[in-house]
């Protein structure tokens, strides 16, 4: 093969050696979560402290504007002055609200994202778990983020709280048929449920170009869908600024707060990294049959750097459309799903069927 | 069958409008030159303000220390919030005759709502917007200020021509 040479699996392997050489078989495995988490929690921060630079920078811009350029050379320090300023803050404690909800809702919300980071492969052999059926665990788990969110409004004893999370409740549970449906149209090409296989499947091509248009329509329904599913804009409903004051998170302040926040981004980027690793070959570089100078030149580019600059792609495609539509009324959503996304993904879903039955595909 | 082409217009419709709005705010996105933002301590030597700018109201004087105000009382009748306090003298002019003319111009900056019913109702043109926005002080006592400049006095329309008019 010709990516061998970006092979993360003996380096795995390595440090699994040398813990289980110098520990016994339990300790080694806590060693190996407790390298995990570290490893996972710096990405998860990291990320998320650029993804709100990147968000209000591509805002501006759009707006025109210059967005944050005031803490260090062109503002880029400014996400981490703010997150400063949201440590420092009081958390204020609600009166007549469920003080236990109240104070697991963020975590729920915060764990929904951490165990979908879990599963993603950002190169060979670099990922943390590598299940069998891992479309589906991301799927599942993804979803879970809702309960906090519901928790988040009911616990708040605030009649904007309880509508954003009742608006988001109903949002969620629609829009998760359109991603099962079209996630499962690239299962139906790729024939497995590995986050892995699915991306060795692509090494001579990505889903999007090999499963002509369906493929392609796919993609285009589960960006909208998930879109939704991460309540962002124009899809934004449960916050609503100017209807809900903030939606669920009205009443949290702090570090609380920060996390529905740094939620929100990591959803964002989850959400991204499975749209490139379904549909546009993951950490597999551009590849085109034919051309032998053009292959081996982009197969020397590492996978990681592939993957993040997918994933930059997909995420700068959400925030246009963020920034471009104006938010939709909830019966507009559901009208959405119900009446166009939903018919939609069940025929493409036969169609991409039929493909496969045909040996349409390349 | 007609419902169903209706469906798919409706969807092609809708996704070519949205194409239509993301082409604009792409467009701004890649040309970094329609930015308007000013930024404003920095640019302040080069900053300028547009014509219909109200940072404050001024008294144009012109190279001979002249102005044009009457001091008629007119915008200190019309100020909605007494900011304007006309002071008049009255002086023998060169001609032996009795003149009402201009003291002091006094104009309260922290009670002004910036309303241009001052300007706007002169009858001689005296007063007018600058563009000065800088107003912060420590003493408030100097943001009452005097229009006409000391020792300026009116500039006069040739006799002749006010008498042709009123003939």
């Amino acid at each position: 093969m010709r990516f061998d040479i970006y092979d993360f699996t003996s380096f795995t392997q390595d440090i699994d050696r040398l813990l289980q050489e110098n520990l016994t078989p339990f300790w080694a495995t806590v060693a190996e979560l407790t390298i995990v988490g570290v490893v996972i929690l710096a990405f998860y921060a990291l990320v998320g402290l650029f993804l709100v630079y990147a968000e209000r920078k591509v805002c501006a811009f759009m707006q025109n504007r210059l967005g944050p350029n005031r803490v260090g050379p062109f503002g880029i320090f400014q996400t981490i002055a703010d997150l400063i300023k949201l440590l420092m803050k009081e958390l204020i404690p609600i009166k007549h609200a469920d003080k236990i909800l109240f104070n697991l809702a963020p975590f729920i919300v915060i764990i929904a994202s951490f165990m979908a980071i879990a599963a993603i492969p950002f190169a060979r052999g670099l990922h943390a778990i590598d299940l069998n059926i891992g479309v589906f665990y991301v799927f599942a788990v993804s979803s879970m983020g809702v309960i906090g969110i519901l928790l988040a409004g009911w616990s708040s004893n605030n009649k904007y709280s309880l509508i954003g999370a009742m608006r988001s409740g109903a949002m969620v549970v629609s829009y998760e048929l359109s991603v099962g449906l079209s996630l499962l149209s690239i299962v139906i090409f790729a024939g497995t449920m590995q986050l892995s296989g699915i991306v060795e499947s692509q090494a001579d091509g990505w889903w999007i170009f090999k499963g002509h248009i369906p493929a392609f329509i796919a993609f285009l329904l589960f960006i909208t869908a998930s879109t939704a599913e991460t309540n962002r804009g124009p899809f934004d409903l449960a916050e609503a600024e100017s209807e809900l004051t903030a939606g669920f998170h009205t009443e949290y302040s702090g570090i609380r707060f920060a996390f529905f926040f740094l939620a929100e981004y990591m959803n964002m980027f989850i959400v991204a990294s499975i749209a490139v690793t379904i549909f546009l070959g993951g950490w597999m570089p551009l590849q085109f049959g034919g051309l032998e100078g053009f292959n081996t030149v982009m197969a020397y580019i590492p996978p990681l750097v592939w993957f993040f600059l997918k994933v930059a792609f997909v995420i700068y495609l959400m925030m246009w459309f963020k920034w471009t539509f104006p938010r939709l009324r909830i019966d507009q959503i559901l009208t959405l799903e119900w009446k166009y996304l939903l018919p939609l993904s069940l025929i493409n879903t036969v169609l991409i069927a039929l493909v496969v039955l045909l040996g349409w595909h390349f | 069958m007609n419902v169903i082409i209706n469906y798919f217009k409706d969807i092609f419709q809708g996704v070519w409008s949205l194409i239509q709005g993301m082409r604009v705010t792409g467009y701004y996105f890649f040309h970094p030159r329609q930015i308007v933002t000013q930024q404003y301590p920095e640019n302040r030597d080069k900053l300028v303000m547009f014509e219909r700018f109200k940072g404050e109201v001024i008294m144009p004087h012109d190279e001979n220390n002249q102005h044009r105000c009457t001091g008629c009382g007119i915008c200190e009748i019309n100020c909605p919030n007494g900011s304007i306090e006309i002071l008049t003298e009255t002086v023998i002019n060169e001609e032996g005759k009795k003149e009402k003319r201009i003291d002091k111009h006094i104009y309260h900056l922290s009670m002004c709502t910036f309303c241009g019913l001052c300007v706007k109702t002169c009858p001689s043109d005296a007063l007018a917007w600058g563009n000065e926005f800088e107003h912060a002080v420590y003493d408030r006592h100097k943001l009452t200020k005097v229009l006409n400049q000391p020792g300026s006095s009116l500039k006069k329309e040739p006799k002749s021509t006010a008498k042709e008019i009123k003939a």
